[in-house]
C-alpha cells in the first residue's frame, strides 16, 4: 500500500488557504502522521495522505453511514469506524495491524454467507467492492455456515434487474435515490436477520417506479444488485476492474475506478 | 554383496481427488497445469480419483475435493476422505460455498424432483416417475460446502481455479510451506 504523503497546501484539490492554515494538526496512522483539518473524519483524513483504509458503505458523495464496519480501526485501544469518527490531534491508529485485518476478514465473511454470493454467475463479478475486499484480504473460504436466504429476484423492469441475493445493505441506493435523484426508490425494512431492501412502489416492483437507468440510484451498487440489463458481460471476466488491481491500489481520490 | 548406500528415493506422496456436487471443471483445471504434470508426477502418486479409477480412499498426505454435497453418497465419499487423508483440500467454488448446485436451496425438493420428472415439457406422462432405484444415492434437501460436514484444511476459490493458481498452491504444499495464491491468482469467478 502507498504510504506517500502530498505536501500540505500542494496538490490538494478543493482545500483554500483558510484549510490549508488549519491543516497543522496531526495524528498518527500505522506510525505515520497524517494531517487533518477539523471535522474530517479519519477516513477522510487518511485518504487525503494517500493511505487507504478498506471501507464498503462509505462513498465519497456522501455523509457517513457507518453500517459495514470495514472501515474498522484501533484508536487508543478502542475499535471505531474510522468513516464515522473525527480525527483528533495526537491520536494513535491502527488500521493495517494483524487484529484489524483479521476482524475485517471474519465482517467480510459474515457478509458473504449472510446473502447468496456465487460470483461465478455475477454479473458484477470482478468489479465488485465486496469480492474485491475478500479477494484483497486473502479470503479463501466464508468460514462460517451459510444462510442461503430466500431473496427472489425482481426483473420487471425493461432495463434494470434487481437481483437481491447480493445485497450488502449499505443503503447506497437509498441515500442516492433520496437525496441526489429525489425520488426514495429504495428503502431497507425490518431488522437483524429479517433486514431486506424493498422498493418503494405500490406494487413493490421496481417497473413501477420512476427510476431511470441514468439515475445515481442506478449506478452506485458496490455489489451486484442493482444492474444494468444486457450490460452484463460487455466486459469479459478477467479484464475488469479488480482482476488484476487490488481495491486498495485504486480507492483513492483521483485513482478512483467505475 | 556390497554396502549399498544408494539413498533411498524419496517416497512420494500420496494424493486422492474425486468430484462430489461438481461438475468435473475443477479436474479438468487440474489436468490444465499441462506439462507441469509429469514434474508433478516426480512428487505425488494417486489413490483414489477419476485418473486411476481406484474405488475407495486409502491412507493419503493430501486430499482434493472438488463440489459440495447434495446427497447422502456425497457425505460417505468426504468422510472417507477426512479419515484417510491427513490434508484436506476444498478446491472449487462449489466446495467452497455449495456454487451454482447450492442455487436450488432456496426450492422445495419434492417441487424441483417433480416439476423435473413428471411435469416438465419434454416429459412422456405415461411413463414419467421420479427415479426411485435403491442404488441411487438420496439427495439432501439442500446443498452444502464441505467445511459444513469435516474439517477442511485449505481452500483454493475459483470456478474453476486456473491451473496456475493449483500449480502455486500444490507445489507449495508440497514444499512444506503453508500456500497462498498471489493476487493475480486470487479468483471467485
Ligand atoms: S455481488 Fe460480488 S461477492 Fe456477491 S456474487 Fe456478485 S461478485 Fe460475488
Ligand atoms: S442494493 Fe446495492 S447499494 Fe442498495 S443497499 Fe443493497 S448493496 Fe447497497
Ligand atoms: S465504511 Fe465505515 S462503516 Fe462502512
Amino acid at each position: 500500500m502507498s504510504q506517500s504523503f502530498t505536501p500540505i497546501g500542494q496538490e490538494m484539490p478543493g482545500l483554500d488557504q483558510w484549510d490549508v492554515r488549519h491543516m497543522s494538526q496531526s495524528f498518527t496512522l500505522d506510525g505515520a502522521e497524517v494531517p487533518f483539518t477539523p471535522g474530517q473524519s479519519i477516513l477522510e483524513a487518511a485518504r487525503n495522505a494517500g493511505i487507504y483504509i478498506p471501507h464498503l458503505c462509505w462513498h465519497p458523495d456522501f455523509p457517513a453511514h457507518g453500517s459495514c464496519k470495514l472501515c474498522v480501526v484501533k484508536v487508543n485501544g478502542r475499535h471505531v469506524s474510522s468513516c464515522a469518527t473525527p480525527a483528533a490531534a495526537g491520536i494513535e491508529v491502527k488500521s493495517n495491524s494483524p487484529e484489524i485485518r483479521e476482524e475485517r476478514k471474519v465482517l467480510l465473511q459474515m457478509l458473504f454467507v449472510e446473502g447468496n454470493h456465487f460470483c461465478p454467475s455475477c454479473e458484477k463479478s470482478g468489479g465488485c467492492e465486496l469480492q474485491a475486499q475478500a479477494y484483497d484480504h486473502e479470503i479463501m473460504t466464508p468460514h462460517y455456515t451459510l444462510f442461503y436466504p430466500d431473496r427472489p429476484v425482481d426483473a420487471s423492469h425493461p432495463d434494470l434487474l434487481l437481483d437481491f441475493n447480493r445485497c450488502i445493505f449499505c443503503e447506497l441506493c437509498v441515500r442516492a435515490s433520496r437525496d441526489v435523484d429525489g425520488k426514495s426508490v429504495f428503502a431497507l425494512s425490518e431488522r437483524g436477520i429479517h433486514k431486506h431492501l424493498v422498493v418503494s412502489s405500490e406494487s413493490g416492483r421496481l417497473a413501477d417506479t420512476d427510476i431511470d437507468p441514468s439515475d445515481k440510484a442506478a449506478n452506485i451498487c458496490p455489489v451486484g444488485v442493482i444492474l444494468h440489463k444486457r450490460q452484463g458481460f460487455t466486459v469479459p471476466y478477467g479484464q475488469r476492474a479488480y482482476d488484476e488491481t487490488p481495491i486498495s491500489e485504486q480507492g483513492l481520490p483521483n485513482k478512483e475506478t467505475v | 554383496m556390497m554396502n549399498a548406500v544408494v539413498k533411498p528415493p524419496r517416497p512420494k506422496l500420496r494424493v486422492a481427488t474425486t468430484s462430489l456436487a461438481g461438475c468435473f471443471g475443477c479436474h479438468m483445471s487440474i489436468l490444465d497445469i499441462d506439462e507441469r504434470l509429469i514434474d508433478l508426477l516426480e512428487l505425488v502418486e494417486f489413490d483414489r480419483s477419476p485418473l486411476t479409477d481406484i474405488k475407495h480412499c486409502g491412507p493419503c498426505d493430501i486430499g482434493i475435493i472438488e463440489g459440495g454435497i447434495c446427497n447422502s453418497e456425497n457425505v460417505h465419499v468426504l468422510r472417507e476422505f477426512r479419515a484417510n487423508c491427513k490434508t484436506l483440500i476444498a478446491i472449487g467454488a462449489c466446495a467452497v460455498n455449495g456454487g451454482l448446485p447450492a442455487q436450488r436451496n432456496h426450492l422445495d425438493l419434492q417441487e424441483i424432483l417433480l416439476e423435473i420428472y413428471q411435469a416438465g415439457p419434454v416429459i412422456d406422462l405415461d411413463h414419467a416417475r421420479i427415479p426411485d432405484d435403491p442404488e441411487l444415492p438420496l439427495p439432501l434437501d439442500k446443498v452444502h460446502p464441505i467445511h459444513e460436514i469435516v474439517r477442511i484444511d485449505y481452500f483454493i476459490p475459483g470456478c474453476p481455479p486456473s491451473g496456475d493458481a493449483i500449480w502455486t498452491f500444490l507445489t507449495e504444499l508440497i514444499a512444506g510451506r503453508t500456500p497462498s495464491l498471489p493476487y493475480s491468482q486470487l479468483h471467485f469467478d
